[in-house]
């Protein structure tokens, strides 16, 4: 026992260590000339929410709904088709790849073959989503009750009993885990919109750089309803309805035709690395290292930078939030501001909170590092509190900080470890994607070689970033393992339903 | 038929059953008696696989039922019949059964006196109710042997009497555990008793009463 303890807080230690070597590289400066103005401009706006430009408004909240719907509906059918095939190696191999990849980054490489458009826009979610659906509902078909299956025998062919003794029994998880992609597909549907798909990250933008702060504060307060009150608008009773409305909606929006001809190009021509393209393979070693040194490792370091300080001040927030939203640390009207305040953290994607706060502080790695420890630590703070609140108290229990300081951080300190170490992962795979905000990280790097349309160091880059997350997710992996909380996740999923899932 | 000789049976290196040997005539009704663990599930499975090794049909009802709770208990006794027919056949009847499918399944349902419940999702059913759904099943299956793990413990004496008959009047050939000596009493030709992983009587029912409770004592 003693032995486990002192690693977890050697893994804390370590991390702590690594994020203080990391702090004075950090661009952490403030550009903007005086962001408490421009904070309390926000403030301001975000309090008076001006509904006025309703029609633009309503336009942007459809379309992130009909983005939403049509892409989880499509990556959603798509992994349930690959589920009950997910053993099979080419199967899993397809969907690690198509999830290494972030929405953003597929709709910027899409942008290039199917335009600024409807397509764009749904695979960009759809992709993604395809792969993290088949992993999932796989391991939800897996843990299903064997039984029924059992009493078949040997002779009922494979569909029949699928659809007899294993489905019905997955369906109650399964559509818990599809709301809850649903609310991600709505969060992902909104931030395509900063890269010119008709969403509200799009109206957002526009209505930042027009100074509607009111405006702003409206689209805010929509999203946030929208996202909170997902299970109530979507029943499952009601999907075809929903999905009939999407496609409606988005067969209004009209986009640039692309030339014929484009995917073909794109694939044989444009991904390919440019010394090959010109016949000089013996270039492609100078071109890699080229690549390498100016691109790929400034990214990476910057990425790693952002990242270690981000988990850093998630695990800090989540550490002290934990018991925020349990009322007998900080009583009923505390939890409720608590569970208030975490709500809205958590709601918003990092990528919107990063765009705010660069709107307030300029552009440096402060931003980014602000909107990733808010986020992940809000999530983190979310998971522990439900359990913090569950956990079994003895009669003549303490409150207060004493119940925070005796019970709650050493009961839960195990899993606060593990979920830090699970988000991890993602938090490095987002700070990567807000290199696209202008932050140097390897997005950057990416939307730099898209824009000087050199797709061939673009597809590098990207490859580079899938590898490192897939390298810290092992890494993560191996280190819960011997936290013996590697199963963490389909534990909490089991218990908590959908919101759980958000370690996803 | 011929279904074990000198079997070792039970999980890994701890046999729970040894040097089992079981023949069992057509027609027979076997009843196995015995405290819980004594190995009544453990034979059951073995009975079970061995009918099967040997192409018979079998009818099971599993201790845990295994029900689909999210299916209606309609559809968990059309379960029964799914290996009779081919997967385009059976997804046609789970989206809506054909009419004769779903007369021959309300038939057997009415001999549970389940009726009422068919359209039900067997998850909103009590436990006794889950049971004779279970026991539904296995009738609509049909076939050589019923091979039962207490079907009938959740049910009512009188009920579980007259289930008694149903099963009786069913299958030609019967084997079940029961724990309910005198419902056993009524329904075998021949008891099974198993006691310290052996079997310690086997014959007609007029075996002894003291012999029978002799297996009960600790």
């Amino acid at each position: 026992m003693r032995a486990e303890r002192v690693s977890r807080l050697g893994i804390v230690a370590g991390f702590l260590a690594v994020a203080a070597l990391c702090l004075p590289f950090a661009d952490l400066q403030q550009a903007g000339h005086d962001p408490w103005a421009a904070l309390g401009r926000m403030a301001a706006g975000f309090l008076r929410p001006d509904f006025g430009a309703v029609e633009q408004i309503f336009r942007a909240v459809a379309l992130t709904i009909a983005f939403a719907v049509a892409g989880v509906a499509a990556g959603g059918l798509a992994g349930l088709l690959m589920a009950p095939f997910y053993r099979f190696r080419v199967v899993r191999w397809t969907c690690i790849a198509l999830r290494s990849v972030h929405e953003l980054f597929w709709a910027l490489m899409l942008m290039q073959v199917t335009g600024m458009g409807v397509t764009t826009g749904v695979l960009a979610i759809a992709l993604p989503y395809a792969g993290i659906f088949a992993k999932v509902l796989s391991e939800i078909l897996d843990e299903a009750d064997p039984r029924p299956s059992e009493w078949l025998g040997s002779r009922v062919d494979p569909l029949s009993r699928f659809l007899w003794a294993r489905a019905p029994l997955a369906r109650p998880e399964m559509v818990n885990y599809a709301l809850y992609r649903l609310e991600c597909g709505l969060r992902s549907s909104a931030v395509l919109g900063f890269i010119g798909l008709p969403t509200l990250g799009f109206q957002l933008d526009s209505f930042f750089k027009q100074g509607e702060y009111g405006a702003a504060g409206a689209i805010m307060a929509i999203y946030i309803a929208l996202i909170a009150l997902v299970r109530v608008w979507m029943r499952p009773r009601l999907v075809w309805l929903w999905l009939i409305a999407a496609i409606a909606m988005l067969s209004q929006v009209k986009a640039p035709p692309m030339g014929s001809g484009v995917l073909w190009r794109f694939l044989t021509h444009d991904i390919v690395p440019a010394p090959l393209r010109q016949g000089d393979p013996a270039g492609l070693w100078a071109w890699l290292s080229e690549l390498t040194r100016d691109a790929i490792l400034p990214g990476l370091f910057a990425t790693m930078l952002v990242a270690q300080l981000a988990l850093v001040l998630a695990g800090l927030i989540a550490f002290f939030a934990q018991s925020l939203i349990v009322p007998r640390v900080t009583g009923r009207a505390g939890a409720m501001l608590g569970h208030l305040v975490l709500v809205i953290l958590r709601s918003f994607p990092e990528y919107m909170l990063a765009y705010l706060f660069l709107q307030v502080f300029g552009p440096s790695m402060l931003p980014a590092i602000l909107a990733l420890g808010l986020h992940n630590g809000a999530i983190i703070g979310h998971l522990l509190g439900r359990q913090a609140a569950g956990l079994a108290l003895r009669p003549d229990a303490p409150s207060g900080l004493t119940l925070w300081g005796w019970e709650i951080v050493p009961r839960l300190f195990g899993q606060f470890v593990a979920l830090c170490l699970y988000r991890w992962e993602i938090i490095i795979r987002e700070s990567a994607i807000l290199g696209i905000l202008g932050i140097a990280t390897l997005g950057f790097y990416l939307d730099d070689a898209i824009a000087e349309l050199r797709l061939d160091r673009a597809v590098a880059i990207l490859v580079a970033t899938g590898l490192v997350t897939a390298g810290i997710d092992m890494l993560s992996r191996k280190l819960r393992a011997r936290l013996g909380a590697g199963h963490l996740r389909t534990r909490l999923r089991r218990r908590e339903g959908g919101t759980a899932a958000a370690a996803i | 038929m011929h279904l074990l000789d000198a079997a070792d049976l039970g999980y890994g290196a701890a046999p729970v059953l040894r040097g089992v040997t079981l023949h069992v005539a057509v027609g027979e009704r076997v009843v196995l008696l015995g405290r819980s663990g004594a190995g009544k599930s453990t034979l059951l499975a073995a009975v079970r696989q061995a009918l099967l090794d040997q192409g018979r049909r079998v009818a099971l009802v599993p201790q845990d039922h295994a029900l689909v709770p999210q299916l209606s208990a309609l559809r968990n006794v059309l379960m029964g019949r799914l290996d009779d027919h081919g997967a385009v056949y059976n997804l046609a009847t789970l989206i809506r059964p054909r009419r004769a499918d779903r007369d021959a399944a309300m038939t057997v349902l009415d001999q549970v006196g389940l009726c009422p419940e068919a359209d039900r999702a067997v998850e909103t059913l009590s436990g006794g109710q889950k049971q004779r759904v279970a026991l539904a099943r296995a009738l609509y299956r049909g076939g050589d042997v019923l091979v039962g793990d207490e079907p009938l413990s959740a049910v009512d004496p009188a009920q579980a009497d007259r289930l008694a008959g149903v099963i009786r009047d069913a299958f030609p050939t019967a084997i079940l555990a029961l724990h309910d000596v005198d419902l056993a009493l009524g329904f075998a030709t021949r008891l099974i008793g198993l006691k310290h992983g052996q079997v310690l009587l086997d014959g007609a029912p007029d075996i002894p009463r003291d012999l029978i409770e002799a297996l009960y004592a600790r």
